[in-house]
C-alpha cells in the first residue's frame, strides 16, 4: 500500500519540476537543464502513478478507489501500451525533419485531446461518487468537451500544415453562426446532463443498468464538440497556424486540467494549467505581431470577406537579378541582413543559406538574421530551422531588436518572406494587413527578394516593396538561387 | 573599347577622374585604359600607379583620341577639338546652365554623358557625383572654416580656464549640409542645424545635431530636392536664422534649388549682428551665394571681423579624395553600361539613368530628358468610387475607468457567488488551478522568442501527463473480481496515446536544443 501523503508528495514535487522546466526555457543557456527537468518530473510522477496502480493507494479521504490491478497481467496491461506509445512517439521525434515541426507539435495535441475524451468517458462509465454526483459529472462534461475540440482542431491543423489538405480558409456561410449554435448545444446538454437523475446514468449508485440516456446526452455532445474543432480550424487560413497551434497547444493543456478537476487529481490540474496558460500567452503574442484581435484569428476566415480594396493598384515595374550579381553585391557589402520567411522552409533552404551566412562571414561581412514573431507556422519556427543548420543564434535577432537597424544594413535578403516584409502595412491603412508590425527591410540599401514568383503572399496583398528602386527579385526555388550564390562567392 | 583619361587642364584643378584603383576595376570590366602623362600628379596617384594597374601613359592627343573620355570638367573648346568623331565624353557638363557647350559638343559629332546630370533615384545612387562631391564639399568646409576660426572646436576644461565649445550652425541638411553635421561633431562643436524640408529632422539627429525648425506650414519633396518657399514661410525661417546666426561662431550655408540662383539667407544685417572671428561658409557662392558679402572663390572679412569663405572649388581642394570617389563614380557607370563585362558601351537610352545623362547623343543636342519621378514619392491613395472602402477605424476611445472598475466588481461578485455556492472540495482545486494559471503566465513572460517552438513541445510533452487519468481509469477496471471491457480497452488507448507525446515531446525537444549553438 502506498500512503497518500508520499502520492501526493510526489505530485507536487512533480508539478514544481514542471514549472522550473517551463522557466528552464526562457534563456538557451537554461534551456536543456530545463527540459530534463521536465523528464524528471514527469518520471516522478509516473513511477508514483504505476506504484500505485499496482498496490493501491491507503487513506484516500475516505473514497474506495483504491483497487489495484491483479497482480497477474496487470503491469503488462499499464506496460505494454507506454511501451508502444513510447517507441512510436521517440521514433516520430528522431525523424520529424525540422520543417515538419508544426505537423508534429499539432498531432500530438490531437492525442492529449484523445487521451482527454478517454479519460472523460471512463471515468463517466466507472460511476459517479457518492457526493457531489452533478459537480463530477459538469466536470466530466467540460473536459470531453475540450478533449474532442483539441482532437479534430488538432487533426485539421495537422493536415492542413502537411499540405494534405488546402490551407485557404473553409467559408461555410454563416460560419460564426454555426460556430455559436454548438456552444449554446453544448450548454445546453452540460445542463441536462448534470439535472438527469441518478439512475438514468450508467454506473452511478442505484442505476439498473440502464443509463442509456446518459450515454446518448455524451455521446451527442462528443460529436457537437468534434465537429465544432473540425470547423473552427478549417476556417482559419494557413498563415494564421502560428496562432491556431499555439491556441490549440492551450486547449489541451485545459483539457488536461478539466480531467484533473473530474479525477480530483492536482498534479493534472497544475500541469493543464501551466500548459494552458502557457499556450494562451504565446497565442496571444502571435496575434499581436499580426495586429488582430484574437476573436477575428478564431472567428476565421481571414481575406474571404471585404476583397482588398486597391488590388489594381499600378506599382510599376519590378526588376529582376541574377545569382552572379547578388553574390557580387554580397561579397562587396559589410553588413548584410537576412529575413526568412515560411518560403525558405517550403524550399528546404536553411542548410545552403547557413553556407552562405558561414562563406560572408569568414569574408568579414556582418551578417545578420531578423525573425518576425509570425514567420513560418509555428512560434519560432525560423529560429528552430536555423539552429538545425547550425546557424549561431546569437546572430539571429527578432524583429523589436533589429528593426532600428535597417537603414545601416547594405543588403538584405528576404528569403520567401513577403507579408512580413509589407510596407503596406505601414502607409497604406486600406490594406488588409495595415498595422501588422513588420520588418523595415525597405530602409537598407539594397534588397534581393527570392521568390517563385511575382504571386501575393498569404494575405492576398501586393507588396510593393517587390518594386522599389532599391529592390531586385530573384526568382526561382530559394534553395537552388541560394546554392548559385554559394557558387559565385 | 579604349578609355582614354586627360589631364584637366582648369587652372587649380588638381582632380582626376580615374584613379588607380578605377583603372584596375576598367580593366576587369574588358576596357583598354590610357592615362594621360601626369594626370594624376596632383591628386597624388603618380603615372607608375597607374601602370601597375593596368593602364598605359600615354601623349595628350592619345588620351583624348579614345572611344570614351572620361573627365572631371567640362571640356574647353580645344579639347573638344581633340575628340574623335563618335567618341563619347563622360564627364561634369553643367547641361541646364550651358546651352553653347552642348551646342559645340553636338557640332563634335559626340555624345555627351553629364555626370552631374544622374537623375536621383536610388539605384542610381552609386553613380551620383553630386552626392559624392558634396559629401567632401561639407567635410571641408568644416575644415576650412576651424582654419579660419580663431579657437577650439571642442570644449575643454585647461588649467587655464574653461574653454566653450563652438557653436556651428548648418543650413541645409542635404549631402553636403550632412557630411559638414559629422565633421563638426566629430571635431566637437555644438552642431545646429535646419532644412526646408521637414521630414530630414531626423537624419540630422542621426548626425548628433540638434534640429531647428520653423514655425511656419513646411514643404514635403516629391523629387527628393528643396524647392522655393512660401513668403510666409520666408519670414518665419529669417527671424530663425536671425536668431541662431547671432548665437554661433560657425555658420555653414549649402542651400541649392536646382536650375535657380541660390536663396539668399543670411542677410548683410545677419552677418553684422555676428561676434568678430565668426567664420561663414557660402557653399552656394558659386550659383549666386546664400550670404550676403560672399564672393565666389575668395575669402571676405566684413567690417566686423567676420570671415566669409566662399571657395568655390572645395572638393577640388581634397584632391585625392574626390578623385577616388569621381573615379568610382564613373565605373559605377560604366558597370551600368557594359552589360556584357566585355569592354563594349552599350548606351541604352530607354534606361532613365542613361537618358537623364545623356545631353548630346551622336552629334544631337538631347538635354533636356523627360523628367523622372522619385519612386519614393507616396502615391495618391486609392482612386474614389473603388466600391466597398473599408470603414475608416475610428480611434479606440479610452473606456472610461469606472465601467472597467463596475465591471471588474460585478464579476467579482459573481465569482463569490458561485464559490459560495460550490462544493467544498472543489475549491480546493480550483485555488490549485489558479495558481498554476498566474505562474504558467508569468513563467511564459520571460521565454525568448527564439524558443517558442522548443516551449511548445515540452508544453506538450508535459500535458502527455493525463497519462495519469488514463492509469487511474485502468485500476477502476476491476469490479469485484469482474473485468469491465470498455472501460480497460479505452483507458489501455489512453495510456498508449498520452505515451507517444509523453516520450515523444521530451525527446524532440532535446533534440532541438541540441541543435541551438552560440556562434
Amino acid at each position: 500500500m502506498l500512503s497518500y501523503s508520499l502520492q501526493a508528495g510526489a505530485f507536487i514535487i512533480a508539478g514544481l519540476l514542471f514549472i522550473l522546466a517551463l522557466a528552464g526555457l526562457s534563456k538557451h543557456e537554461t534551456s536543456k537543464r530545463g527540459n530534463v527537468l521536465g523528464c524528471v518530473g514527469m518520471a516522478v510522477a509516473l513511477v508514483v502513478t504505476v506504484l500505485a496502480t499496482q498496490l493501491g493507494v491507503a487513506g484516500s479521504g475516505g473514497t474506495e478507489r483504491s483497487g489495484g490491478l491483479p497482480a497477474s497481467w496487470g503491469l503488462a496491461a499499464i506496460l505494454a501500451p507506454m511501451l508502444i506509445g513510447a517507441g512510436i512517439g521517440v521514433f516520430r521525434a528522431l525523424r520529424v525533419e525540422m520543417t515538419g515541426m508544426p505537423e508534429l507539435i499539432a498531432l500530438f495535441h490531437s492525442f492529449v485531446g484523445l487521451a482527454a475524451v478517454l479519460v472523460g468517458w471512463v471515468s463517466y462509465l466507472e460511476g459517479a461518487p457518492a457526493v457531489n454526483a452533478g459537480l463530477h459529472y459538469g466536470e466530466l462534461f467540460v473536459g470531453v468537451f475540450i478533449g474532442a475540440v483539441t482532437f479534430t482542431g488538432s487533426i485539421i491543423a495537422y493536415l492542413k500544415l502537411s499540405a494534405k489538405m488546402k490551407s485557404a480558409p473553409l467559408a461555410l456561410p454563416h460560419h460564426n453562426v454555426l460556430n455559436l449554435a454548438a456552444i449554446v448545444a453544448f450548454v445546453g446538454l452540460t445542463v441536462w446532463f448534470v439535472i438527469l437523475p441518478a439512475d438514468q446514468h450508467v454506473g452511478a449508485p442505484g442505476a439498473a443498468g440502464g443509463g442509456v440516456v446518459g450515454i446518448m446526452l455524451l455521446s451527442a455532445m462528443t460529436v457537437v464538440a468534434l465537429a465544432l474543432g473540425l470547423h473552427l480550424v478549417a476556417a482559419i487560413g494557413g498563415g494564421d497556424m502560428p496562432v491556431v497551434v499555439s491556441m490549440l497547444n492551450s486547449y489541451s493543456g485545459w483539457a488536461a486540467a478539466a480531467a484533473g478537476f473530474t479525477l480530483g487529481n492536482d498534479l493534472l490540474i497544475i500541469t493543464g494549467a501551466l500548459v494552458g496558460s502557457s499556450g494562451a500567452y504565446l497565442s496571444y503574442i502571435m496575434c499581436r505581431a499580426m495586429n488582430r484581435s484574437f476573436i477575428s484569428v478564431i472567428a476565421g476566415g481571414f481575406g474571404s470577406d471585404g476583397l482588398v480594396v486597391g488590388e489594381a493598384k499600378d506599382y510599376g515595374e519590378h526588376r529582376e537579378t541574377n545569382a552572379a550579381d547578388v553574390a557580387d553585391l554580397l561579397a562587396n557589402s559589410s553588413s548584410v541582413v537576412i529575413a526568412p520567411g515560411y518560403g525558405m522552409a517550403v524550399a528546404q533552404a536553411q542548410g545552403a543559406v547557413a553556407e552562405l551566412t558561414a562563406k560572408l562571414r569568414a569574408k568579414g561581412v556582418d551578417v545578420r538574421f531578423a525573425i518576425h514573431p509570425v514567420a513560418g507556422r509555428l512560434p519560432g519556427h525560423m529560429n528552430v530551422l536555423l539552429a538545425e543548420a547550425k546557424v549561431p543564434y546569437d546572430i539571429v535577432f527578432e524583429m523589436d531588436e533589429i528593426n532600428d537597424d535597417f537603414p545601416d544594413v547594405d543588403v538584405v535578403l528576404v528569403i520567401g518572406a513577403n507579408d512580413t516584409v509589407n510596407p503596406a502595412a505601414l502607409d497604406d491603412p486600406s490594406s488588409p494587413i495595415a498595422g501588422m508590425p513588420v520588418l523595415h527591410v525597405w530602409e537598407a540599401g539594397q534588397v534581393i527578394v527570392f521568390k517563385r514568383s511575382m504571386a501575393t503572399g498569404y494575405a492576398g496583398v501586393q507588396n510593393p516593396l517587390f518594386f522599389n528602386d532599391n529592390t531586385a527579385m530573384l526568382f526561382g526555388d530559394a534553395k537552388t538561387r541560394v546554392q548559385d550564390i554559394n557558387q559565385n562567392l | 573599347m579604349l578609355v582614354g583619361v586627360p589631364k584637366e587642364s582648369s587652372a587649380g584643378e588638381r582632380r582626376v577622374a580615374a584613379s588607380p584603383k578605377s583603372v584596375a576595376q576598367l580593366v576587369k570590366l574588358g576596357y583598354a585604359v590610357a592615362v594621360e602623362r601626369g594626370a594624376g600628379a596632383q591628386a597624388s596617384f603618380p603615372d607608375e600607379l597607374y601602370v601597375e594597374a593596368g593602364a598605359r601613359v600615354v601623349s595628350r592627343a592619345e588620351a583624348w583620341g579614345a572611344d570614351v573620355v572620361v573627365k572631371i570638367e567640362p571640356p574647353s573648346d580645344s579639347e573638344i577639338a581633340l575628340l574623335s568623331r563618335g567618341a563619347v565624353l563622360v564627364s561634369l557638363l553643367a547641361a541646364p546652365r550651358s546651352p553653347e557647350l552642348l551646342e559645340k559638343l553636338a557640332q563634335a559629332g559626340v555624345t555627351a554623358l553629364g555626370m552631374d546630370s544622374v537623375p536621383r533615384i536610388s539605384r542610381a545612387q552609386a553613380l551620383d557625383v553630386i552626392s559624392s562631391m558634396a559629401n567632401i564639399a561639407g567635410y571641408k568646409a568644416v575644415i576650412e572654416a576651424a582654419n579660419e576660426f580663431g579657437s577650439f572646436f571642442t570644449g575643454q576644461v585647461t588649467a587655464a580656464g574653461k574653454v566653450p565649445p563652438a557653436k556651428v550652425f548648418v543650413s541645409g541638411a542635404g549631402v553636403a549640409g550632412l557630411a559638414a553635421i559629422g565633421a563638426a561633431r566629430a571635431l566637437g562643436a555644438i552642431v545646429r542645424a535646419t532644412d526646408i524640408r521637414a521630414e530630414v529632422a531626423e537624419q540630422v539627429e542621426s548626425m548628433g545635431a540638434e534640429f531647428v525648425g520653423v514655425q511656419a506650414e513646411a514643404q514635403k519633396s516629391s523629387d527628393g530636392y528643396a524647392k522655393e518657399a512660401s513668403a510666409d514661410y520666408a519670414a518665419a525661417a529669417a527671424r530663425m536664422y536671425a536668431e541662431q546666426v547671432k548665437d554661433c561662431d560657425i555658420v555653414v550655408t549649402t542651400a541649392l534649388i536646382p536650375g535657380r540662383p541660390a536663396p539668399r539667407l543670411l542677410t548683410e544685417e545677419m552677418v553684422a549682428s555676428m561676434r568678430p572671428g565668426s567664420v561663414v561658409v557660402d557653399m552656394a557662392a558659386a550659383n549666386g551665394g546664400n550670404v550676403a558679402g560672399s564672393v565666389a572663390g575668395e575669402l571676405v572679412t566684413t567690417a566686423n571681423g567676420v570671415r566669409i569663405i566662399g571657395y568655390t572649388d572645395l572638393p577640388g581642394r581634397l584632391p585625392t579624395q574626390a578623385s577616388n570617389l569621381f573615379a568610382q563614380n564613373v565605373v559605377n557607370f560604366l558597370k551600368l553600361a557594359t552589360p556584357g563585362k566585355d569592354g563594349e558601351l552599350v548606351l541604352d537610352m530607354d534606361d532613365v539613368v542613361v537618358r537623364g545623362m545623356a545631353a548630346v547623343t551622336e552629334g544631337k543636342v538631347t538635354w533636356p530628358p523627360p523628367p523622372v519621378a522619385v519612386s519614393a514619392a507616396p502615391s495618391a491613395g486609392p482612386a474614389a468610387g473603388a466600391g466597398a472602402v473599408p470603414a475608416a477605424s475610428s480611434p479606440k476611445k479610452p473606456r472610461d475607468p469606472r465601467v472597467t472598475w463596475s465591471v471588474l466588481g460585478v464579476c467579482g461578485l459573481a465569482l463569490l457567488g458561485l464559490f459560495w455556492v460550490s462544493p467544498e472540495g472543489l475549491l480546493g482545486h480550483f485555488m490549485v488551478f489558479m495558481l498554476a494559471v498566474v505562474v504558467g503566465y508569468y513563467v511564459i513572460g520571460n521565454v525568448s522568442h527564439s524558443l517558442h517552438t522548443p516551449l511548445m513541445s515540452v508544453t506538450n510533452a508535459i500535458s502527455g501527463i493525463i497519462v495519469v487519468g488514463s492509469l487511474v481509469g485502468l485500476t477502476q477496471s476491476q469490479h469485484e473480481g469482474r473485468t469491465d471491457m470498455a472501460i480497460l480497452v479505452l483507458s489501455v488507448a489512453g495510456v498508449l496515446l498520452a505515451s507517444i507525446n509523453v516520450f515523444g515531446g521530451f525527446t524532440v525537444t532535446q533534440r532541438m536544443l541540441k541543435m541551438f549553438q552560440k556562434g
